[in-house]
């Protein structure tokens, strides 16, 4: 149009969009990298219990998850979108599932499994059925249970040597297969176990093992937000309960194995668990339900990979089972 | 009285600092206004004057088409010099009456008032609202006599103004409770005639203490007037109003929360009742108009003045000297801003409206209309860029804050792959396209779009089939 003639000559172009024109500013990477950082003092106590070996692996396990996520972005022509953090959380997650023993070909294929199958096959970041960590842990488990049933015992030591010699079964691999006295007796008495069980003096994966440090991390998780009570004290307090209820120690049971690191890291990762409140009671429900039958009634002396897996199946029933009130709708 | 607000909702920072405690200003008179046909919903007015003739202020330059419509007015005196299509801040372009001033300002011959409004019948003051062009001035847009026209059947017991203005920025109506009491409670007691009710309330976000105060006082005085006894012709039926029944205006302070302006939303702080989905205010007896709208019945109802300007807040990082301002319907943006200080390099942004639900402008050679509330020139660090979004990660933020109670994640996704008739299931006519789930959501996807898009695809779709 003739601006001589137009009452309307506006010469600046601006930026036009549907609103909202202003944002809250959070980020999907922001996520990724505080949890990440939520993560850190377990990783670094499980560093100083097992030693450089253990950083070496956490390590390996972070940089392949990295190294398979562009790699499958690049090969379906997608964008790459590693520094969003979600991979390397993934191989942070799962470093943290392994012992500190494994030889380190194995966090590079738990990775392949975790970011190529589970999360890129199913459509990348967003469409994951099932925890990619978690699947990655499960398959080395299924593949390489020589490496992933004998775990460390805390040493301390800054040898990179993998640490054969001194690995045992973790308290609730004594738990099921010598009985509850027998656990105690490696203790000087039931306090001492509880302490030794919360500062992660004991045999287990990397990151399971500091719980102090873990509910360290998951509180500021909680304070900020990121991730609310509703699965982890569920799934927890459905463990000690029935635990107590079939004659177990309730506090043994939350204290070991990977409940804490499970309930607050991996039973609450967005994509794979329910949206809404009330769903998520359920599931951390069916989470307790499930890692209390394995660890009190099935083959394997912990549970709460597969029940956190099995309860991923159930998310997008659950979604649906419990859609919020509508505005104006009668209840 | 404990107020039950809604679930859900966000709290963007609300930025009304620079200008909340600035007075209202007359801007200059425009040396040319641009008036769309169409600033309102429904049918666009016709354009009753030609390229030539001399108009006054407040003379009738576009006549309503239908029952859903209002008349257009000359908002200056002077002369037509174009008819035509022009910008709209509402979207595409659209047929406009183009003034040139005669410097004058004088208003048109025969715009009568009427001292006793209150005993008139309601079909006039309905005919006078319609007449003067009055429609929901919060950004809506909706033509006032149609919601003061509630069918027979519905029995209307609330009548509640909106001095929530819960959108950050936007402080025009804050200052004109705190400047114009009197007009607004007039205003809403000539709807509480209308429509017979008893009970008028005045809902305002608890961040406006002054606007509070003034409307309080203003309110205070209602209590004590007898309603009288001429409203009884209604549609030709006989309407009881008991004896000794006064009328009572109560100011309600509200949480501070957006969308707390939200009709419904409102609603439900004032009376603790919810409109159910796909139901009008009317289906809970309430109706609700915005303050600016109530003191713009008073003025056309006491004075016989048509809706010729309004008061806007002219703010943001990209606006040198932020001001409230009162402008003539019509003035073009760059007019009003460069009254402002003009806009700076900041500005990469300019919504008018608010910044949640405003409606993003080009060019600023588009006019003021009946429904700007604002202009907000947003800075580069604030307006986000919508072409960049990510994957949902199901993180449930937007089902925390959605205040109609849906799943606007999984209404996203389904609309993304082009699912309407399921969004539809999903509760997609619910959303009112307040933008709290898009300003919480770290995957910054634009999920307002996403529903304007699908409600379209819908109602195309509907329109094929009949």
């Amino acid at each position: 149009m003739d601006t001589e003639k137009n009452p309307q000559g506006g010469a600046r172009v601006f930026r036009a969009s549907a609103g909202p024109h202003i944002r809250s500013g959070e980020s999907v990477p922001h996520i990724m990298w505080t949890v990440s950082a939520a993560l850190l003092p377990a990783a670094g106590l499980s560093v100083y219990y097992f030693g450089p070996r253990a950083f070496l692996i956490l390590i390996i396990s972070i940089a392949s998850s990295a190294a398979f996520e562009a790699l499958a972005q690049k090969l379906m022509g997608a964008k790459i979108t590693v520094s969003d953090g979600s991979a390397i959380l993934t191989g942070l997650l799962l470093g943290m599932n392994l012992p500190a023993s494994a030889p380190f070909y194995l966090p590079v294929i738990g990775s392949a499994v975790a970011i190529l199958i589970t999360k890129q096959l199913f459509g990348g970041l967003g469409y994951n059925i099932f925890n990619p960590a978690l699947i990655g842990r499960a398959f080395l488990m299924a593949s390489f249970p020589r490496f992933m049933t004998a775990w460390p015992v805390p040493q301390g030591s800054l040898s990179l040597a993998r640490p054969d010699a001194v690995t045992g079964a973790t308290p609730l691999g004594i738990l099921k297969e010598e009985g509850y006295r027998k656990l105690l007796s490696h203790f000087a008495s039931r306090h001492d176990m509880y302490v030794q069980l919360l500062l992660g003096h004991r045999g287990g994966a990397m990151g399971e093992t500091g719980v102090i440090a873990l509910l360290f991390g998951a509180a500021y998780l909680l304070y900020k937000g990121y991730i609310t009570w509703h699965i982890p004290v569920t799934f927890i307090a459905t463990v000690a309960v029935l635990t107590a209820v079939f004659g177990g120690d309730p506090w043994l049971a939350m204290l070991s194995g990977g409940l804490v690191l499970g309930a607050f890291f991996m039973a609450t990762d967005y994509v794979t668990v329910p949206q809404l409140k009330r769903a998520q009671i359920a599931f951390g429900l069916g989470c307790g339900i499930i890692t209390a039958l394995i660890r009190l009634e099935g083959g394997y002396p912990e549970g709460v990979c597969y029940a956190i897996l099995l309860m991923n199946c159930f998310t997008p029933l659950l979604d649906r089972a419990f859609r919020p009130r509508k505005f104006g709708e009668v209840a | 009285m404990r107020i039950t607000s809604f679930k859900g909702g966000v709290h963007p920072p609300d930025n009304k600092k620079s200008t909340a405690s600035l007075p209202i200003v007359d801007a200059r008179l425009p040396e040319r206004v641009v008036i769309p046909m169409s600033m309102h919903i429904g049918a666009p007015a016709k354009p009753i004057v030609g390229v030539g003739d001399a108009v006054r202020k407040g003379q009738k330059i576009g006549e309503a088409q239908g029952a859903v419509s209002v008349p257009v007015h000359a908002s200056i005196s002077g002369k037509v010099i174009a008819v035509g299509s022009f910008p709209s801040p509402m979207g595409a372009d659209a047929q406009a009456v183009v003034i040139e001033s005669d410097g004058a300002d004088e208003w048109a011959d025969g715009l009568a008032g009427h001292d006793d409004y209150l005993s008139l019948n309601p079909d006039v003051l309905r005919n006078i609202i319609k007449e003067a062009g009055i429609v929901g001035m919060g950004g809506a847009t909706f033509p006032s006599h149609v919601k003061l026209s509630p069918p027979k059947e519905k029995k209307i017991k609330y009548a509640i103004l909106n001095g929530a203005e819960c959108e950050p920025y936007l402080t025009a109506d804050a200052r004109l409770m705190e400047e114009n009491p009197g007009d607004i409670i007039e205003g809403l007691k000539i709807i509480m005639a209308i429509l017979r009710v008893t009970d008028g309330f005045v809902g305002v976000e608890d961040n406006k203490k002054a606007a509070i105060k003034a409307m309080s006082a203003e309110a205070g005085k209602v209590a004590c007037e007898l309603v009288v006894e001429t409203y009884y012709e209604r549609d030709g039926i006989q309407y009881e109003v008991p004896k000794g029944c006064k009328m009572g205006v109560k100011v309600v302070p509200l949480p501070v929360k957006y969308p707390q302006g939200s009709e419904k939303q409102l609603i439900k702080a004032v009376t603790g009742l919810e409109v159910p989905p796909g139901h009008l205010p009317m289906d809970v007896g309430a109706v609700v108009q915005n303050v600016a709208t109530a003191a713009a019945i008073y003025q056309a109802v006491r004075f016989g003045r048509p809706l010729v300007e309004r008061v806007l807040t002219v703010t943001g990082p990209g606006i040198n000297e932020p001001r409230n301002l009162r402008v003539r319907i019509g003035t073009l943006f760059e007019d009003i801003i460069s009254q402002c200080g003009g806009i700076n390099k900041k500005a990469a942004k300019v919504v008018m409206g608010g910044p949640m639900m405003g409606i993003a402008q080009w060019s600023l050679g588009v006019p003021v209309v009946k429904g700007t509330s604002g202009i907000v020139a947003l800075s580069e660090r604030e307006a986000v860029n919508v072409m960049d979004f990510g994957p949902c990660i199901r993180c449930g933020r937007c089902i925390e804050v959605c205040p109609m109670g849906l799943n606007p994640s999984v209404l996203g996704q389904l609309i993304e792959k082009g699912h309407f008739e399921e969004a539809k299931d999903y509760g997609l006519l619910d959303c009112f396209e307040c933008g709290s789930c898009s300003f919480v959501c770290p995957s910054g996807r634009p999920m307002v779009q996403f529903t304007k898009w699908a409600k379209r695809e819908l109602a195309r779709k509907k329109q094929k089939a009949s």
